[in-house]
C-alpha cells in the first residue's frame, strides 16, 4: 500500500466527514423550510437571511448543552448508543461512489473511499447496524417510551431488512457484482435497471424510509406517541449524533437509490455527476415531501406490510428476473 | 364575519362524509387494500402539499414586527377617558368599579379638591390580580374607565400596578380630537365627539 493512496484515502474520509456534517445540519434547514412551506408557514426566519443559519444556532446550542446521564440508565450502553447510529451512517458511506472520478493536477481521483467487491452488502448490512443505536439507547433509558421505541426498532429492523434485501437481490442478479459502480457501468451501458426492474425499484425505496426511520415508517420516535421514542433521556450533542446520523443516513440512501436504479453519474461526464446530485436532490426533498403529506402507520401495519405484502412481491420479483434470465 | 355568525349548518355545504363498512372477511380487506394500492390516495396527498407550498399562501404572522388587528370590544389594559366638551376627566370618583370589581384588584380614593368637589386622589388597577372581566367598564356611569386594546403587559413582577395617569388619555392627543372610544357595551354613539359642541370655558 503506498502512501499517495493512504493520504489520498484519508482525506476522502476527511471530506466525506465534513461534508455530510455540515449536510445533515442544513437538512434540517431545509426540512424545517419545505415543510414550513407545505404547512402555510415560514418556517426559520430570524437567524440570518431567510434562517440560514439556523442550523449554525442549534449546532452551538447543543454542543454547549449539558451532557445529562440520568440516575438509572445503563451508563456504558446509554454513552455509546449516539455513537453506533452516527458512526455506522458515515461507515456505509466509504463504499458509495458519490461522484465520477475524475483528473485534478494530472491526478486521478476515484470519490469513493473503497470500491469493494461486496459494497452494497456492505451499505445494507452496515445501515442495519444503525439501528442498534436506537434499539441499545431505548433500552438502557430507563424510560417507557424509551423501551417501547426500543421494541419498535426491533420489529422495524426484522421487518424492512427482508423486503430491501430480496428487493435488490433482482438487480444483483442482473448486473452480477455488488458493486456500485458496476451497478453504474452496467446502466451506463444497457440503460437505467428501473426500467428492467421497477418493482424492485418501488420496494427498495419502501423499504428505505423504513430503514431511515421517515414518516410513513416513523414510529420509532413518534413525538406524538411516545415523546421523542429512543431520544427522551437524551440532551445536548449525544442526542445532536442521533440527529446527524439520521440525516446523513437519509443523504446516504439518496446517493444509493439512483446509483442502483436510475443511472447514478452514467458515463462519468460533469453533467453525469450534477445528474446524480440531481437525483439525490429529488429522493431527499421525497423524503422531506411524504413528512408533510401521508400519516404515519402502526407499528403492526408496518410489519403486516413488510412480511405479508412486500415480501411476496419481492420473491416473485426475483422468480419472475430469474425465469427471465435463465430463458 | 357574517359566514361566522351563520350557525345554521343544514344548508351550508356541510354534508355527511361517505364511510363504507369496514370488511369482515378476508376476502373483502384483501379487496380494500388492492383498491386502495391503485386508486392513488396517497399522490393526491402529495399533490396536496405541493401545491400549497407553490401557491405560497403564507398565513405566518411575524409577530412583533406584524400584529393580527384586535377587534374593538377586545378586553386589554384599561383605559381611562376624557371627556369630549371640555377635555376634563370623566371619572367622578363614584367608587362603583371598586365595588364590582370581582377580584378586589381596583383601590379609588378620593379627596375634596380646593374647590370642594371631589376629586380622585389615588386610582390603581392590579394587573396582576385583574381578570378582565369588564365589569368596571360596564357599571361605569360616566363611561370614564374602559378596555383598551394593549395587550403586551408582560411583567416581572406578579403585582404589576397601573396608575390612574398611565391609563388616562393623554391631554395632547385629547387636544388633537384622537381619543379612541371603546365601542363595546353601552359605549357612546360612533361619531359622537364630531357632533358635540365644546364647553365654553373660558370668555
Amino acid at each position: 500500500m503506498d502512501s499517495a493512496y493512504l493520504i489520498e484515502t484519508i482525506i476522502k474520509i476527511v471530506i466525506i466527514m465534513v461534508i455530510f456534517s455540515a449536510l445533515s445540519g442544513i437538512g434540517t434547514y431545509f426540512e424545517r423550510k419545505v415543510l414550513a412551506f407545505m404547512q402555510r408557514r415560514l418556517g426559520p426566519t430570524y437567524v440570518g437571511p431567510y434562517g440560514v443559519l439556523q442550523f449554525g444556532a442549534d449546532a452551538i446550542k447543543l454542543f454547549t448543552k449539558e451532557d445529562i446521564i440520568p440516575s438509572g440508565v445503563v451508563e456504558k450502553i446509554f454513552r455509546i448508543a449516539p455513537v453506533i447510529t452516527a458512526a455506522t451512517a458515515f461507515i456505509a458511506a466509504s463504499a458509495i461512489p458519490f461522484l465520477p472520478q475524475f483528473t485534478i493536477f494530472g491526478y486521478t481521483v476515484h470519490p469513493i473511499v473503497s470500491d469493494m467487491n461486496v459494497g452494497i452488502l456492505f451499505i445494507l448490512g452496515v445501515m442495519a447496524i444503525g439501528l442498534y443505536g436506537p434499539l441499545l439507547g431505548g433500552m438502557a433509558s430507563a424510560n417507557k417510551y424509551s423501551l417501547i421505541s426500543a421494541a419498535r426498532s426491533a420489529a422495524v429492523f426484522i421487518s424492512y431488512e427482508v423486503v430491501s434485501g430480496l428487493a435488490l437481490l433482482a438487480p444483483i442478479m442482473i448486473v452480477g457484482s455488488l458493486s456500485l459502480i458496476d451497478f453504474n457501468n452496467y446502466q451506463a451501458e444497457h440503460g437505467w435497471l428501473v426500467w428492467s426492474q421497477p418493482v424492485a425499484f418501488i420496494l427498495f425505496w419502501i423499504a428505505a424510509f423504513a430503514e431511515t426511520g421517515r414518516t410513513p415508517f416513523h414510529l420509532i420516535a413518534n413525538d406524538h406517541e411516545i415523546i421523542d421514542g429512543f431520544g427522551t433521556e437524551y440532551s445536548g450533542m449525544r442526542w445532536g449524533l442521533f440527529f446527524i446520523g439520521e440525516y446523513a443516513n437519509m443523504f446516504f440512501i439518496s446517493f444509493v437509490i439512483p446509483l442502483i436504479f436510475l443511472g447514478g453519474f452514467g458515463d462519468g461526464t460533469f453533467f453525469g455527476a450534477l445528474a446524480l446530485l440531481g437525483k439525490m436532490a429529488f429522493f431527499f426533498f421525497f423524503f422531506l415531501w411524504t413528512r408533510a403529506a401521508w400519516p404515519d402507520v402502526r407499528p403492526d401495519q408496518l410489519m403486516w406490510l413488510c412480511w405479508k405484502v412486500l415480501m411476496p412481491i419481492a420473491v416473485i420479483n426475483v422468480v419472475i428476473t430469474g425465469f427471465v434470465m435463465m430463458f | 364575519m357574517e359566514a361566522f355568525n351563520d350557525r345554521n349548518v343544514t344548508d351550508n355545504g356541510y354534508f355527511m362524509v361517505d364511510i363504507e363498512d369496514y370488511p369482515t372477511d378476508g376476502w373483502g380487506k384483501f379487496k380494500r387494500v388492492v383498491k386502495r394500492t391503485i386508486k392513488g390516495e396517497l399522490f393526491v396527498g402529495l399533490w396536496v402539499v405541493m401545491r400549497e407550498m407553490i401557491d405560497f399562501k403564507i398565513h405566518t404572522v411575524k409577530y412583533p414586527e406584524e400584529k393580527m388587528p384586535i377587534g374593538p370590544r377586545y378586553r386589554a389594559i384599561h383605559k381611562m377617558k376624557r371627556l369630549w366638551e371640555s377635555d376634563t376627566e370623566r371619572c367622578i370618583g363614584c367608587g362603583l368599579c371598586e365595588k364590582i370589581c370581582v377580584s378586589n384588584c381596583i383601590r379609588i380614593d378620593t379627596k375634596r379638591d380646593e374647590n370642594s368637589r371631589k376629586e380622585v386622589s389615588q386610582y390603581t388597577i392590579n394587573l396582576g390580580r385583574c381578570i378582565y372581566c369588564g365589569y368596571c367598564a360596564e357599571v361605569c356611569p360616566e363611561l370614564a374607565i374602559t378596555h383598551g386594546g394593549e395587550y403586551e403587559n408582560a411583567s416581572d413582577q406578579r403585582e404589576h400596578f397601573t396608575m390612574y395617569e398611565d391609563m388616562l388619555t393623554p391631554i395632547d392627543v385629547m387636544k388633537e380630537g384622537k381619543q379612541l372610544e371603546f365601542e363595546g357595551f353601552g359605549s357612546i354613539t360612533p361619531h359622537e365627539e364630531q357632533r358635540v359642541k365644546k364647553t365654553p370655558l373660558a370668555y
